[in-house]
């Protein structure tokens, strides 16, 4: 138990702190240029100085990133669920939502700024459509893989199509209905940014970018530290959605 | 007139129901025609891929025949009739769901789910062994354990007729002796009766009352073979002269070995 704890917090503490250590030698000795790359302690002090409003700005991407997730996850299951349990809406549509899977989404980012403004509508469209693609994708194909022995036996028993869908599809498809919303999030936070990188007058994309252009670079890296954390803490929105769902879960090894 | 009759049932695949590899029908059962008694054990044997399967789901009402007829206890099979129970090769069991509550799903289908249903699993859970494990999940059971899970949900609706399709075929030798024992003491208490798919030839003839043997595919009824064995049977019958007698008869209906007469005859 020690032991484990040990390596679980210790190990990569240790490998953060080793990280910064080199960062903070690399600064002193090599004499870089603060502009160029600040050392940690003024990136520290910035986080500190700052922290009114990269909390203020970073709650505008917050709200862009999860609001955009939640409207992905909301037009996307239902739109699974057809494409799944109908075969000429699968035929019409799977592929091409394979194909679309692999165009990169940010590309339009700046005709839906033509479209939608530089308001939050934008923000939302972007994170919306780079969300959506792996909760269709990844539910349907999920609903598609329902044991075809487990739907015998519910048909053996003349189960109606709400109970074949509510206890044994959705069930079934859960675990790929978690892993399409994870790396949905992870996208989110990326589409938030570029919406902001594109056009916006907030958000932690925007102050990131001002910024780098007023070589404020500490202030910079700070964005990018809060950046991070906010990242990390829709993930574990995320995860604690699914410790929610875990009895109806298989157990991790079993799932990937 | 006997509770199953099957008369030239037929099967052919279309092949927009075999999927986008296959370029023409498939000949899956070519005349099947056999009938058994209420609370009958019949093995239904065969060479794999020989249309066993494909008829033990005609009689489930899961897939449509393309001729002949199916009548269990008087109806004509067009749907599935809910009171049949099945066994699939696989234990099949749900991963999100304890032993317990998989073995009642039939039951929630079924809008059956109460305290007395609830008593019926425990007595089915208890009867294979499994009272210690109520509670877990199927991914903590062995093979062997998780086909009795399976066995118990197939059992749970009181079914009149327990379909199973080479239901012990993935589990090792000693397991499956078990498996057929504990098989034998439920039909013996349940009387239900039993259509088992197999390709083991002693499996075949320890378990049943009569082994109907279909030949490769296309399938059809080869040779119909009573098993003159008493129940209850143990382990220990698989060495008597009867035994040996029926399993070189099923030998010789599948091909794995010349007739008897003809070796007799043979120089």
């Amino acid at each position: 138990m020690r032991l484990r704890l040990i390596s679980q917090l210790l190990y990569p503490l240790a490998g953060v702190v080793l990280i910064i250590v080199v960062w903070i030698l690399a600064c002193w000795f090599f004499n870089i240029p603060t502009v160029v790359l600040p050392s940690p302690d003024k990136v520290l002090r910035s986080l500190v100085i700052r922290s009114d409003l990269l909390m203020s700005e970073g709650w505008i991407t917050l709200k862009e990133t999860l609001y955009g997730f939640v409207l992905a996850l909301v037009v996307g299951l239902p739109l699974a669920v057809a494409i799944a349990n109908s075969r000429p809406l699968n035929l019409m549509f799977y592929p091409l939502l394979i194909a679309l899977q692999s165009v990169p989404k940010v590309a339009l980012a700046p005709m839906i700024l033509v479209w939608l403004g530089t308001g939050l509508e934008s923000k939302l469209a972007i994170v919306w459509l780079v969300a959506f693609f792996p909760i269709i994708v990844d539910t349907a194909a999920g609903l598609r893989a329902t044991p075809k022995e487990l739907l015998e036996l519910a048909h053996s028993l003349n189960a109606s199509p709400l109970q074949i869908f509510l206890k044994v599809q959705l069930p079934a498809a859960l675990p790929f209905i978690v892993t399409g919303a994870k790396v949905a999030i992870t996208l989110a936070v990326i589409g938030a940014v570029i919406g902001e990188f594109i056009g916006s007058s907030e958000g932690l994309g925007f102050l990131l970018l001002s910024a780098t252009s007023q070589l404020d670079t500490p202030l910079a890296f700070a964005a990018l530290f809060a950046l991070s954390v906010l990242g990390i803490f829709a993930y574990a929105l995320v995860g604690a959605g699914e410790r929610m769902m875990a009895p109806w879960l298989p157990p991790a090894p079993a799932r990937h | 007139m006997a509770f199953g009759v099957i008369r030239n049932v037929r099967k052919v695949f279309q092949v927009d129901e075999l999927g986008s590899t296959a370029l023409e029908p498939v000949v899956a059962l070519d005349d099947a025609s056999f009938q058994f008694d209420e609370g009958d054990l019949v093995a239904l044997l065969g060479p794999s891929g020989c249309g066993k399967t494909t008829l033990l789901r005609i009689v489930g009402g899961l897939i449509a025949k393309s001729a002949g007829s199916v009548a269990i206890d008087g109806r004509e099979i067009t749907r599935p009739m809910g009171d049949y129970g099945f066994v699939f090769q696989a234990p099949s069991l749900m991963p999100w769901r304890n032993v317990l509550d998989n073995v009642l799903f039939p039951m929630e289908i079924l809008r059956k789910n109460d305290a007395a249903a609830r008593r019926h699993a425990l007595e089915l859970l208890d009867l294979v062994g499994l009272t210690a494990f109520l509670s877990a999940r199927p991914h903590q059971l062995s093979g062997g354990m998780q086909q009795r899970v399976a066995l118990c949900r197939a059992l749970i609706h009181r079914p009149r007729l327990l379909l199973m399709d080479e239901p012990f075929g993935a589990l090792d030798e000693l397991t499956r002796m078990d498996m057929n024992d504990l098989l034998l003491r439920i039909r013996h208490e349940t009387r239900a009766s039993v259509l088992f798919v197999t390709h083991s030839i002693s499996e075949a003839v320890y378990l049943s009352d009569k082994v109907v043997v279909f030949s490769k595919r296309p399938a059809r009824v080869a040779k119909e073979i009573p098993v003159p064995l008493a129940y209850p049977r143990s382990q220990k019958v698989r060495f008597t002269a009867a035994f040996t007698n029926a399993e070189r008869i099923a030998s010789e209906a599948l091909g794995v070995i010349a007739p008897a007469a003809e070796e007799a005859a043979a120089p």
